[in-house]
Formats: structure tokens, C-alpha cells, sequence
């Protein structure tokens, strides 16, 4: 095997001080002591509830919607798939602040459907409803991107012996495509979570912060970041350990698989 | 056996693929088997596609047992696609794989189990139906891949070189599998290999740059390449007759050989096969350890390079058989050759493989009598 050049080490080793340092300072202010008390207060378990209960719920939007997404953009060709899927991608890139006042001005009150939805009875802004949007918003691309990418990857090979064995089109799809990519779909869908677990900017600009409704997590730690930076730090170490748990439920589904 | 030329057509193929500059004729009648020979790039596997209705054609018709497939998606067409690769479902157990197509077509769960058990029993490989595909070595992956497209129940069965990714020592049995499937089915077979095309179909079409420039009963074209192609990968010696133990008899014509993988039974049909570069001309017969010198009446001598082909027949008419040498110009020059000469042909019975053939042997005794 070619050895990488030492040089190289240095600033690998900067780059990954960069990133765990912070975590390591930010445990260390940790007030032990009132950890218990600070987590389970009525706000932060509150928080933690709805962020779990909307992540998931946005995280079952995303593979609702993203997996024929990246169906679509995998396994059809048509004219201007290029433009469409750099701006499906969108989300990835513009501000999630952006993405909040876009989703208002287009499910707000006086928004584009607004009118609509009022007429309908239906009132998103400022809901757990829009929390769930302004997650699934930012989080759609994350699967797309992961799934279209394992899609193309696997090709087209097993799904053209599957139909000549007289296999129609949604049986195919059920029985060969979804399981050949079921470790990308798995990944993608972990990201997503992950993805709108931290969502903030889209989330407070659209959904607002209202305890036990709109206020989640991150959401909480923000507010609290100035009146109580104890429970701010208390609450952003859950975060980190809930994002850690994800990320091993992921590898080790993905090596079962 | 039947023609495709005379009997009743099942598969009428009759299309062009433009953008691949692909226009061919074919036809398939009832449980005839025919290969596509030809060139990598050929337009065989377009052929096999658009026939599978992967590859829409530009221009033409194909049509299944009366059936026009124009607009018919894949999955209705009663046509199984055998590749190079097994491509065996990698998430399903060989049982699995094989119980794919009749769960598609409706069979129920346990039905359809059955039916994978009885078809995995049939080539061979009853007890690896727990495995999954990684577990399976190449020959055992493809037996599976052959019973799971039996198992769909195709009019039409599409081979594409089965045998051209597996390891030389396990291609004889499956060759020998896909004889015992082939006979009695509609089938086409995609190969480089003259010995499958000999052994699995009953005629030969060899399609070279998109058009089809030959074509004929498969120890015809074999014997007799008139294409380029099939010149290069045939023009081998076929002695088709009865196998008596030591010898392959046709009229006075006795070739003794070593029997295949698949050998024939005492008193069957059987065809003794070997290659012109195997035969050695000379003047008077020679002793020595060779146990084949057949004489013979050179009818031809064609020049290949710095070699020759030497023609020539053996036995009494109206029986005669053809067989062709390759010779070095030296050694025709020192023999003094023209046609019309008496040699003797002289082959190693080592170098003569002899293959149970009833599917092989019944074309040569139709085609001797054009024989010149």
C-alpha cells in the first residue's frame, strides 16, 4: 500500500481538534449537578418530545415524497431534469431562514395558498403542522440526493430480469428496486432525521416558539442560551447524544443489511 | 425438427433499430432452438432486446405466436432473458430467485414455493435453496438463474453467451443442462462458441454488421461458413452418425473419439467433432500410434494465408462426408496436392471430441446430399 505524505497529517489532525474541541468544551461546562433537574424540567422535556415527534414525522414526509422523487430523477429521462433536480436541491443552499419566509409567504395567512387553506379551515403558521413543513422543507434533499445517488448506482440491470420474468412495474419497484437500495434509502433517511432534529432558522422563522408547540430543541436551547446558559448547555448535550444515537442506529442497521 | 423457413413461425421478427443500424429478419418456429451468431457489436443483444421489449424498434413487426409485441411492456410478453451473468435477486435466497416469477404471475406464496423446489431439483441444484446468491459459486449461481427464468413459464426463452462468464472446467455441464432444457423449446441463443451452437440449436444465424449474412441448419453453416465470422469461429469436421462404443459411423466413414461430458449410448446418434488444424494429410497410411486415417478424395484446396485448406470426402457416394484439413503451403507444395487426388486424412482420436446428438446429428444426413 502508497502511504499518504506526512505533511498531510497536520492539518487532519487541526481539522478534527477543530471539530471535537468545541464538544469538549462545551461538556465541560456542563453543570453536573443540576443536569437531572435541568433536562427534565417541564420546557425541556416539552422541547425534546416535540423535536423527537416532529423529526420523525417529517422523516415519513421525506420518504413519502423523496423516494419517488428519486425515482423519478434516477429513472426517467426528460427534458430539463438537470434545472429540476438543482432545484429540488435548493434547500441544501439558501439560508433555512430563507426557506422559513418562503414556506410563509407561500402557507401563511396571506400567503400564495393561504387564502385557500383559510377557506378550507386548515391554519398552518405557527403550528406543529408548520414545524413538520419547515423540517421536511430542509430535509427533502438530503434523502433525494442519498437515494437517486444509490439508484443510479445500482442500475437497471436486476429490475430488466424481474420485468422479463413477468414482474409488473410496482412489483419491480417493491421487490427489486427498494431492496437493492434499502442501505441508501436507510442512510438517506437517517440524514433527514438527523437533518430536521437540528432544524432552527426555517422552523422558528415559519412555525414561530411556542412552548410544547412550536419550540423545539433547538428552538429551546436558543431562547434559554440568554436567560439560563446552564439549561441552554444541559439541553445542547442531549441534542448530541440523541445525534449520536441516531448515527450508531444507522451503522448498525446499515452493516445488517 | 422443424424449420423456422417452413414450419409454423412462433417468434416473426422483422424490425430495424436505425440509430444501431440494426435491420434483421428472423424466425423461430415451435421448440426450435436457434443461435445468433456473430461479432461483439453485431446487433445480436439488440435483437434480444428489442425481441424482450427493452429496445424499442424504429421501423418493423415482431410478433409472438401470433401475438404482435408492438406497445407490449416486458413483463407481458412471455419472454425470459437468460444473461451472461447469473444476476441473481442479491436480497433473495436462490429459492427465492427462482419462486420470483410465478409469485409475479399470481402464483401463491407456498404454490410458488413448490414450484421453485422442483425446478431447482431439475438442474441440479435441489439443495442450495437456502443460499443466497454470494454463497453460490459461478456454475451453481447459473444453474439457479436457469431454472428461475424455466420457472416464469416463457414462450420464449432469450440466451445471451450463458455460457461466456463461467470458468472453462464448469461450462461443459451446463452445456449439457441446457441441451436437456433447449430440446422441445423456442429459444434463442446468443454465442461466440461453435461447439454451442452445434450442440444447442437447431439452426444457425449469423448476423454480422446489423444484417444477417448467413443462415442455415447449424452443421451447414458450421461445416461450410460461407460468412467471414462464421468462418473464423467454425469450419470445423463433423462426422455425424451411430456411436458403437469406439467410433462415430457414418455410411463407411468410421471416426473414433473420446466421448464428452455428455456422452451418447451405445447405438445412438451421435456427431464426432473436430479441427481442421487436428487432420494431417498423407500419401499412404502411415503406422503409428494415430487410430484415425480415412481415406479420402481432395475436391478442394484453399489458400488461407500461409496455410491451406485442403477439402476433400471420405467414404463412397452417396454418403460421402466432408472433411477439410489445414495444412501448411510446405506441406502441400511436398505433396504435390491438386483435387481429385487419394490421400489419407490422419487424426489423433485425442483431438476428436464425440457428442450425443440427436438434436446435432439429424441436420448433417439432410445437408450431405449438397455436398459437391
Amino acid at each position: 500500500m502508497i502511504g499518504l505524505p506526512r505533511w498531510l497529517l497536520v492539518p487532519a489532525a487541526v481539522g478534527a481538534a477543530f471539530v471535537l474541541l468545541p464538544l469538549v468544551a462545551m461538556v465541560s461546562r456542563v453543570d453536573w449537578g443540576g443536569f437531572g433537574s435541568l433536562v427534565t424540567s417541564e420546557s425541556a422535556r416539552d422541547a425534546l418530545w416535540l423535536s423527537l415527534r416532529t423529526s420523525t414525522c417529517s422523516t415519513l414526509a421525506c420518504l413519502v415524497l423523496g423516494v419517488p422523487m428519486a425515482a423519478v430523477l434516477a429513472r426517467i429521462d426528460f427534458p430539463g431534469q438537470g434545472l429540476l433536480r438543482s432545484l429540488v436541491l435548493l434547500p441544501l443552499v439558501i439560508p433555512p431562514v430563507v426557506s422559513g419566509i418562503a414556506l410563509l409567504y407561500t402557507f401563511g395567512r396571506r400567503g400564495l395558498l393561504g387564502h385557500t387553506l383559510d377557506v378550507l379551515g386548515v391554519e398552518v403558521a405557527f403550528t406543529t403542522t408548520a414545524v413538520i413543513m419547515a423540517q421536511t422543507f430542509v430535509a427533502l434533499p438530503f434523502l433525494v440526493i442519498s437515494l437517486e445517488g444509490a439508484m443510479r448506482t445500482a442500475g437497471q440491470r436486476y429490475e430488466v430480469v424481474a420485468a422479463t420474468l413477468g414482474a409488473a412495474p410496482s412489483t419491480v419497484f417493491r421487490r427489486v428496486t427498494l431492496p437493492l437500495v434499502l442501505p441508501g434509502l436507510l442512510s438517506g433517511a437517517v440524514l433527514a432525521f438527523a437533518r430536521s432534529l437540528g432544524e432552527f432558522g426555517a422552523t422558528i422563522t415559519f412555525a414561530g416558539s411556542l412552548q410544547g408547540t412550536t419550540a423545539t430543541l433547538p428552538i429551546q436551547i436558543y431562547l434559554e442560551r440568554v436567560t439560563d446558559p446552564d439549561a441552554a448547555v444541559a439541553l445542547s448535550l442531549v441534542l448530541v447524544v440523541v445525534a449520536v444515537l441516531v448515527i450508531g442506529v444507522a451503522r448498525t442497521g446499515r452493516s445488517a443489511v | 425438427m422443424s424449420s423456422g423457413e417452413n414450419g409454423e413461425a412462433s417468434l416473426r421478427y422483422d424490425a430495424t433499430v436505425a440509430d444501431r443500424d440494426v435491420a434483421v429478419r428472423l424466425r423461430v418456429a415451435e421448440g426450435e432452438t436457434v443461435a445468433l451468431l456473430g461479432p461483439n457489436g453485431a446487433g445480436k443483444s439488440t435483437v434480444l432486446g428489442v425481441i424482450a421489449g427493452l429496445v424499442t424498434p424504429t421501423t418493423g413487426q415482431v410478433s409472438l405466436a401470433g401475438r404482435d409485441l408492438a406497445g407490449v411492456p416486458p413483463h407481458r410478453r412471455e419472454v425470459a432473458l437468460l444473461a451472461q451473468e447469473p444476476l441473481l435477486f442479491p436480497h433473495l435466497t436462490a429459492l427465492e430467485n427462482v419462486a420470483f416469477g410465478p409469485r409475479s404471475h399470481g402464483v401463491g406464496r407456498q404454490e410458488a414455493r413448490a414450484l421453485a423446489r422442483e425446478w431447482l431439483d431439475r438442474v441440479g441444484v435441489g439443495d442450495l435453496g437456502s443460499r443466497r446468491p454470494r454463497q453460490l459459486s459461478g456454475g451453481q449461481a447459473q444453474r439457479v438463474a436457469v431454472a428461475r427464468a424455466l420457472a416464469a413459464r416463457p414462450r420464449l426463452l432469450l440466451l445471451d453467451e450463458p455460457m461466456a462468464a463461467l470458468d472453462v472446467d464448469v461450462a461443459p455441464a451446463l452445456r449439457h443442462l441446457l441441451r436437456t432444457v433447449l430440446a422441445d423449446r423456442t429459444a434463442v441463443v446468443v454465442t461466440h462458441d461453435a461447439l454451442d451452437a452445434l450442440l444447442l440449436a437447431d439452426r444457425v444465424v449469423v448476423v454480422e454488421g446489423g444484417r444477417v449474412v448467413e443462415e442455415g441448419p447449424t452443421a451447414d453453416v458450421l461445416r461450410r461458413p460461407r460468412s467471414n465470422f462464421a468462418a473464423r469461429i467454425a469450419g470445423l469436421n463433423l462426422v455425424a452418425g451411430r456411436w458403437n462404443g469406439e467410433a462415430v459411423t457414418q455410411g463407411d466413414v468410421a471416426v473414433r473419439g473420446l466421448p464428452s461430458d455428455d456422452p451418447p449410448g451405445q447405438g445412438e446418434q451421435a456427431v464426432a467433432v473436430f479441427s481442421p488444424t487436428a487432420v494431417s494429410v498423407f500419401r499412404e497410411p502411415p503406422g503409428g500410434s494415430p487410430r484415425n486415417a480415412l481415406p479420402a478424395t481432395v475436391t478442394e484446396l484453399e489458400p488461407l494465408g500461409d496455410r491451406f485448406r485442403v477439402r476433400a470426402v471420405a467414404g463412397r457416394a452417396p454418403g460421402q462426408v466432408p472433411l477439410q484439413a489445414e495444412v501448411t503451403a510446405a506441406a502441400v507444395a511436398d505433396l504435390a496436392l491438386v483435387p481429385g487426388d487419394r490421400v489419407n486424412l490422419i487424426v489423433k482420436a485425442t483431438e476428436v471430441s464425440v457428442h450425443g446428438a440427436s438434436r446435432a446429428a439429424s441436420a448433417p444426413s439432410r445437408t450431405d446430399t449438397v455436398w459437391p
